[in-house]
């Protein structure tokens, strides 16, 4: 067989590992918070019989052993069980919600991995000069501030001062104005719903976008940054250097396919964070995602809900680092070419 | 010389460095250097390093690596002056007229890449050839310089090929645009000798079929000789000597000169066995971890008291596996290691204190064999603590006797390796060795990144500390010269074998085995048409067969 295969077999494999064991850490995890849903359904002045009664009918007097390995059951076959607080369906609930987190990923993504890679080839290009020092010095300045932080000030700036401005541009003809005014509208909540069309979607959830993309912009870019910047050490840049071929050129050319494995991974990373790590942005804006979602339920002490939420960020996790493992694998020309 | 094609006046190179501890200076490497050199002549440049040779030959495409910077002087390729033209002109040069071959070209090609794209790269970015001629005339290189299969050859990748076979890529790819000039940095220093000799003579063919010039750095002057019309001599950044290949070999004017011409003078008399070796090796068979064949086969040596057995093979050979098992870093599958009488536990671990502290071991590189941050006292105080216990005044005075065995003056005790040059590290680690009192010291290529003239030194420091301590060297080397420097027997190994053994002067006279001549003839000699005598000689055999 191919080496190639053999090793991409073998991630695959320790992925679903991985996620098996995530899946029990999720399970005890849960089983050891502290709480009763019984309780906080019933409140403080429920009796003992009917709280037993309803742990009873939620199955929670069962041994841990014994839910584990139903929930499991259950989760194997797509069925991620009721949630305890409401009695509806959680992978119905979840879908939706999971569609916009999705949704809101990608749209970050789509705008924030390209420019980060540019913006970290620009860095390399132009070394230790303004451009490199200016990208640097923005893109950290954005890591540092808090989430919720530029999610209010994007929204201070753009969703109440801009209109403001544009209407006080009264040199400017009307039409243009109101042009402007409707087009360069930012929404400050990131409205969600099946009748939008897809443009009003990504209007709806421009804010977000923007804040997302400045929070794993600096990563991304500083570890392109670093990860070129050891390939150009290497020889075979002199070489292309020595052919008299301009900068660019070799960092496109010679150093970039060199360095894919170490950004893929810090890509991958930060996917994984527009996914899993987006409570707080979904808070600031109303979002309907799976943060929300999670941190709802969460505080109810719904189990099973938070249960399904960790497994399936837990998932989202493993899956996009085996994806840049497999990459790092496939960049790899002696494991693509063997002898 | 009427129009050269490459004009060197007063060439001046600086570089910034940062010793440690200290602030920054600028220094000057290369002090004023002129020579001329005309179209289709090969000039070959030598000298140890640190000379600037290199330097010298990169300031020729207007390169400086690192930090280093040209700061005077004029160099004119073609009559024009490329040290003041903008960089747009100079990326013209680069690549079209002046193309470079460095010693590596395991680290020169990008591994990313597959070789037919590199080689003609600059050729088509250049404009010199669309792509179609230049990859025609790759495969014409690539015959030419003898590589199996040129018509394939090109759409492998850089690790699918072996060391030599991407050394002659790399003088592909330097040919590939018709460059006027060709820059050979050390093109086969980091190759095997048998591998060498083929690679050397590829170059002087295509050199004389392309009528291209070249600058030929290299610190060998036996492989110069080979190929140059005239020889610059270096020292320390400026220019010793400079004359027809002839006249440098065989009429040196200069001590220096003289110095490189007659390197290797070390003779030494070949000691008699004892009775009892201190070393045997038997039947040693062993193989690494994961892998489904033996590294080593059966070996069978000895190594008598205070003297010295050269293992001698090239790279792959398994002769530093050998120092592995001797060592217990890797535990052989059958054979025994009898240890000045006791039987040697396979692994390291097992092993008892004083086993570890009779049988010491030197590296290749000094460099990575010390602690950085450690300053020299600290390095060779550490066994005299560790085996003996010494403390204070004690192991102070200890650790001054041995830097005094070594040749180091004062004031060593507290310097830190990145403060001594490459032939003193290698001093350090032998003290170190010593500072055990081991009576058997594993020296492995300890001299092959040295220069020609420090390895002498450390060559007769090892004879001299041998003749007072009394302790037996495995000396592992793929040197030849060095064997016949320094050996009392002999063991030639090749592909896992030990292929020939016995005491130096049974070993190294005829008759010989296929490969062991093989080996021995193909060791460069400073002589002028040496190269074309061997190959001549080796055709007449294999037409004789």
């Amino acid at each position: 067989m191919h080496p190639i295969l053999t090793l991409v077999a073998q991630r695959l494999a320790l992925g679903f590992l991985l996620l098996f064991a995530a899946s029990i850490l999720i399970f005890v995890g849960t089983a050891i918070l502290p709480g009763d849903v019984a309780q906080s359904i019933l409140g403080q002045s429920a009796t003992p019989e009917a709280l037993a009664n309803l742990r009873a009918e939620l199955g929670v007097d069962q041994p841990a052993i014994t839910r584990y390995f139903s929930w499991l059951g259950g989760v194997l076959q797509g069925d991620l069980g009721t949630a305890l607080t409401n009695g509806r369906d959680i992978a119905e609930s979840l879908s939706s919600r999971l569609g916009n987190t999705l949704f809101l990923a990608f749209w970050a993504a789509l705008i924030a991995v390209p420019l980060a890679i540019t913006l970290g080839l620009l860095a390399v290009r132009y070394k230790d000069r303004w451009p490199d020092k200016l990208i640097s010095a923005i893109t950290l300045t954005t890591i540092s501030i808090p989430e919720f932080m530029i999610g209010y000030l994007l929204i201070f700036f753009l969703s109440i001062q801009l209109p403001l401005l544009i209407g006080g541009m009264e040199f400017l003809p009307d039409g243009l104005r109101s042009w402007l005014l409707s087009n360069l509208r930012f929404s400050s909540v990131a409205l969600m719903n099946d009748s939008m069309t897809l443009i009003e979607k990504i209007k709806s959830i421009t804010l977000p976008i923007m804040v997302l993309t400045l929070v794993v912009l600096a990563h991304m870019m500083r570890m392109t940054r670093a990860a070129i910047l050891n390939v150009m050490q290497s020889a075979y840049i002199e070489t292309a250097e020595l052919k008299g071929l301009g900068m660019l050129k070799i960092i496109r050319k010679h150093a970039f396919p060199n360095a894919i494995a170490p950004i893929v991974n810090v890509v991958m990373l930060n996917l994984a964070y527009l996914v899993v790590g987006v409570v707080v942005v979904e808070v600031v804006f109303a979002y309907p995602g799976m943060g929300q979602y999670l941190v709802d339920h969460v505080s109810k002490r719904d189990v099973p809900v938070v249960q399904a939420c960790g497994l399936i960020f837990a998932a989202v996790y493993i899956g996009l680092n085996l994806i840049a493992d497999i990459v790092s694998i496939l960049a790899n020309p002696r494991l693509r070419h063997p002898k | 010389m009427t129009n050269p094609l490459l004009k060197v006046r007063g060439l001046k190179i600086g570089a910034t460095i940062y010793p440690p501890g200290e602030k920054s200076r600028d220094i000057e490497i290369v002090h004023g250097v002129d020579f001329d050199l005309a179209p289709g002549k090969v000039l070959g440049l030598i000298g140890e390093s640190g000379a600037g040779k290199s330097t010298i030959g990169l300031a020729s495409m207007a390169y400086g690596r690192g930090g280093v910077e040209i700061t005077g002087g004029s160099v004119e390729v073609n009559g024009r002056d490329i040290l003041h033209s903008g960089l747009r002109d100079v990326r013209r040069l680069r690549g079209a007229e002046v193309t470079y071959v460095s010693q590596s070209a395991a680290a020169s090609f990008n591994p990313a890449k597959q070789i037919m794209e590199q080689v003609t790269e600059a050729a088509i970015f250049q404009n010199k050839f669309s792509r179609q001629d230049a990859e025609a005339r790759a495969v014409e290189l690539f015959r030419k310089l003898g590589l199996p299969d040129p018509e394939n050859i090109g759409s492998r990748y850089p690790h699918q090929v072996s060391g030599g076979q991407l050394q002659r890529c790399m003088t592909a790819l330097a040919l590939c645009p018709q460059p006027d000039l060709v820059v050979f940095d050390e093109p086969t220093t980091a190759l095997d000798v048998t591998t060498q000799i083929d690679v050397l003579a590829a170059i002087k063919e295509a050199i004389r079929d392309t009528g291209v010039a070249a600058l030929y750095i290299t610190h060998d002057l036996a492989v110069v000789a080979q190929v140059s019309d005239h020889i610059m001599v270096l020292q320390q950044g400026a220019m010793v000597e400079y004359g027809t290949t002839d006249q440098i070999i065989n009429a040196p004017k200069e001590d220096y000169t003289k110095a490189l011409v007659s390197v290797r003078s070390i003779t030494h008399e070949e000691k008699q066995p004892t009775a009892t070796p201190v070393l045997q090796v038997e039947g040693i068979t062993a193989r690494y971890a994961g892998t489904n064949f033996d590294v080593l086969k059966d070996i069978t040596v000895d190594l008598h008291p205070g003297q010295t057995l050269a293992v001698v093979g090239e790279s792959g050979s398994g002769k530093s596996t050998l120092a592995r098992v001797i060592t217990g870093l890797l535990p052989p599958s059958a054979g025994q290691i009898t240890f000045d009488g006791r039987t040697l536990t396979p692994d390291l671990a097992t092993r008892p204190l004083e086993d570890l502290r009779e049988l010491q071991m030197i590296y290749q590189m000094a460099d990575t064999a010390m602690n950085p941050r450690q300053t020299v006292g600290t390095i060779i105080g550490r066994p005299l603590e560790f085996y003996f216990g010494l403390k204070g005044a004690e192991k102070q005075k200890r650790i001054q006797e041995l830097l005094d065995e070594i040749e180091l003056g004062d004031g060593f005790q507290d310097r830190y390796p990145a403060e001594l040059s490459g032939g003193q590290k290698q001093r350090v680690c032998i003290a170190r060795a010593l500072a055990a009192k081991p009576k058997l010291i594993i020296c492995d290529e300890v001299t092959s990144a040295l220069d020609p003239l420090v390895a002498d030194g450390i060559l007769k420091l090892l004879l001299n500390l041998q003749k007072i301590e009394d302790v037996a060297y495995l000396f592992i080397t793929h040197d030849l010269a060095t064997v016949r420097a320094i050996a009392d027997s002999i063991a030639v190994m090749y592909q896992g074998n030990v292929v020939r053994y016995g005491p130096k002067s049974e070993v190294l006279s005829p008759p010989f085995d296929d490969y062991t001549d093989l080996l021995l003839s193909s060791v460069p000699e400073m002589k002028l048409g040496w190269l074309e005598e061997v190959l001549e000689h080796r055709k007449m055999e294999s037409a004789g067969n």
